[in-house]
């Protein structure tokens, strides 16, 4: 398993990851002490938010505590013009890749069923049905084959695609039919798992009886296995997969080991199925603190840094917790607007049907007024 | 088929070659993705020749993954493509079910109309042609319950021509369920004047007065026969082909039924839970008080689709629609 910073968060030297950190600057202090505060600020969204879903905004929460160094390495790995396929639990991701939290939110609240413009943020729509994503990562990365985005030797603009998803996912079998599209035609993608040990109850031992990272070779598709609570192994190995597909080398397939902290979602009760021992163990893991660790070892954190950093969090968390109150229902009537892009008669009648239907409750408040 | 002077006569496989052939010239993101779809032309030879003319880049070969396929062409699609993909045959559409229902025909609406969705998927459709199990079923009802997706049964080569054109160009996904059984049945196409009816409305193909017979796709011969037969009997039929099962075109059906009172539905799938469920709960409530006889159905059984030899008696036949016509015609 590749690591390059240990649980005390001493730097281990990876001749090929090192020359790829180094080269690009991914390493540098200043960056660290951005992942440092990515990893803060999507943690205080992730509690604030699982707070707002016991207060009653939220219709569900699905935390990734945890996972922020798998997600924020990983976001930061995919360059700017590359397409990311990600699944529901992707906060960080979507962070790294500017979505502010509160569009992840309006899903979860049940405002609209995604938040952002793929084509402008390059991030394919949260995924609920596991593994659908998987395919239509492939499919994109065709159509960057088509476009002559691959292979040109220019790193600016070609590009590749991200597809994120879980360890209980890749049991999917639409996963699997994406490794063979992917591998016949070469096509420039990065299959990213995030393995944090449980699909809900089950764990990772029911869905592979090998390490995931070895499924991929049977497809002939190169893997990697990384310490997902690393934030630099995982930001080197994906940079460096990304890098081999968009320059033409064929898809790529990477594991991160890595653990969910919180219940699957907040609808789950990860205390029936989930040993104590085992959460302990994990929280010795934890990435935020191994990162600062790594940062005091190099003199490049202090307290007032650290405190920054909680404060902006604690902003964060309070303007989730304002934007979240101030969040209106919408229009009922807006269901009607998008099922089809082209007018469609049945959905205009049943549109005037349910104005009607709805104009007489209008007449009765009038009447009470 | 640019260029050539309309009308011609093609069989409708070959109709449907010239629409892929026409849409691929006119736009270069129109791509063609499926089974033995390259070199070999496709098990029924539907795109046989567009290998040669336009190359392995639009003409994909895909592995044999139906859920692949239609994945793939998801993630083209948002891309700026708009593939068509075919499904060899249609019992094999239901590995791909997922990314149809779930996936295809939800992500406009998902992303709030950011994202549009101009996937054609092209399915051989019905039975009647001797094969072995889940090669001759009629799965639009599965496919008709899902917002979001658009369905087209062509019943002659004129359609199949225009529709698979007009497919293609739809921003929406559609459902193309083409007559298996018909592929070889030949008809005029004029390719150089664009229909004046909409691929989305019926169309009264037998005007008539004592009841109206609907149907779409590989029933559409059976219903004209019927419609002459009873004619010699006497019995004046209106006959219309709904070309579009989604969204199905009410008006023109309900005025049909306001003229002649009576409705008969034919398909070839099971009427439990079928098309023909929905369209005569519509017409019944749009239409109560032209209603001369409750709306009847024939169609198939509710059964898995049966072996071969036994399947002459499932499908809608002659007799089976003119008994059908007698029992409503009784009321």
């Amino acid at each position: 398993m590749v690591q390059l910073l240990d649980a005390d968060g001493t730097r281990t030297p990876h001749e090929q990851l090192d020359a790829v950190l180094d080269e690009h600057g991914l390493a540098s202090p200043e960056r660290l002490r951005g992942y440092y505060r990515d990893m803060v600020m999507i943690r205080a969204a992730d509690l604030e938010a699982t707070s707002l879903q016991r207060q009653g905004q939220l219709g569900l929460w699905a935390s990734a505590l945890g996972q922020e160094a798998a997600q924020i390495g990983a976001g930061h790995a995919a360059r700017e013009q590359d397409y990311l396929v990600p699944t529901y639990r992707e906060h960080g991701v979507a962070w790294a890749r500017g979505i502010e939290p509160w569009r992840l939110l309006e899903m979860f609240r049940g405002v609209s069923h995604g938040g952002w413009d793929p084509n402008e943020l390059r991030t394919h729509p949260y995924m609920i049905v596991l593994g659908s994503q998987a395919p239509q990562a492939v499919g994109y990365a065709m159509g960057l084959q088509r476009d002559g985005l691959v292979g040109t030797g220019d790193l600016s603009t070609d590009t590749s695609v991200l597809a994120l998803f879980g360890d209980g996912a890749s049991s999917e079998g639409e996963v699997s039919e994406s490794l063979t599209f992917a591998a016949s035609f070469q096509a420039p993608i990065v299959f990213y798992t995030q393995n944090n040990q449980w699909a809900i109850s089950v764990p990772t031992e029911v869905q592979t009886r090998v390490p995931l990272a070895q499924r991929s070779r049977g497809w002939g598709i190169p893997s990697a296995r990384v310490d997902g609570n690393d934030v630099l192994a995982v930001l080197g190995t994906v940079r460096t997969a990304l890098d081999a597909a968009r320059e033409g080398e064929g898809p790529r397939f990477v594991e991160a080991v890595t653990y969910r902290m919180a219940a699957h979602t907040t609808s789950d009760d990860a205390s029936r199925y989930r040993p104590k021992a085992e959460e302990q163990e994990w929280a010795e893991k934890d990435p935020i603190l191994r990162l600062r660790r790594h940062l005091e070892q190099l003199d490049q954190i202090d307290e007032d840094f650290v405190a920054r950093c909680d404060e902006e969090a604690h902003d964060l968390a309070m303007q989730l917790h304002h934007h979240i109150h101030g969040m209106e229902d919408p229009d009922p009537v807006h269901m009607f607007d998008h099922p089809y892009a082209e007018p469609h008669p049945i959905v205009a009648r049943e549109r005037e049907e349910y104005l009607e239907y709805a104009a007489q409750f209008d007449d009765d408040e009038e009447e009470q007024a | 088929m640019s260029g050539q002077k309309a009308p011609i006569t093609l069989p409708i496989a070959k109709a449907i070659t010239a629409g892929l052939r026409d849409a691929m010239t006119a736009d270069d993101k129109v791509m063609l993705m499926g089974e033995d779809i390259g070199v070999l032309g496709g098990v029924f030879r539907v795109t046989d020749g567009l290998h040669a003319e336009f190359g392995s880049q639009r003409v994909v070969d895909t592995p044999l993954a139906e859920a692949g396929i239609v994945g793939t062409a998801i993630g083209l699609a948002l891309r700026g493509y708009r593939p068509v993909v075919e499904i060899q045959f249609d019992g094999f559409v239901f590995p791909a079910f997922n990314q149809i229902t779930t996936q295809l025909a939800k992500m406009h609406n998902r992303t709030s109309g950011r994202v549009t969705m101009p996937v054609v998927v092209r399915i051989p459709h019905g039975g009647g042609i001797g094969a072995v199990e889940h090669h001759s079923e009629s799965p639009e009802a599965y496919f008709a319950h899902t917002a979001g997706l658009r369905i087209l049964a062509p019943s002659t080569a004129q359609d199949a021509y225009w529709m698979t054109r007009q497919a293609i160009e739809c921003e929406d996904p559609v459902i193309m369920l083409e007559p298996k059984r018909r592929y070889w049945v030949k008809g005029d196409v004029d390719p150089d004047h664009r229909p004046a009816l909409s691929p989305w409305q019926a169309q009264v193909v037998r005007p008539g007065t004592d009841a109206t017979v609907l149907a779409w796709g590989p029933s559409m011969p059976v219903v004209r026969e019927s419609a002459e037969t009873a004619a010699a009997d006497g019995i004046d039929l209106e006959v219309i082909d709904a070309r579009s099962l989604a969204p199905i075109d009410y008006p023109t059906i309900a005025a049909s039924v306001r003229k002649t009172g009576r409705l008969l539905i034919v398909h070839e799938a099971p009427v439990v839970s079928g098309l023909g469920a929905e369209i005569a709960a519509r017409i019944s409530e749009d239409c109560f008080y032209h209603l001369e006889a409750p709306v009847l159905r024939v169609g198939g059984y509710h059964l898995p689709y049966p072996p071969s030899r036994m399947e002459h008696a499932y499908l809608p036949d002659l007799d089976r629609v003119l008994d059908g016509v007698d029992r409503l015609l009784e009321h």
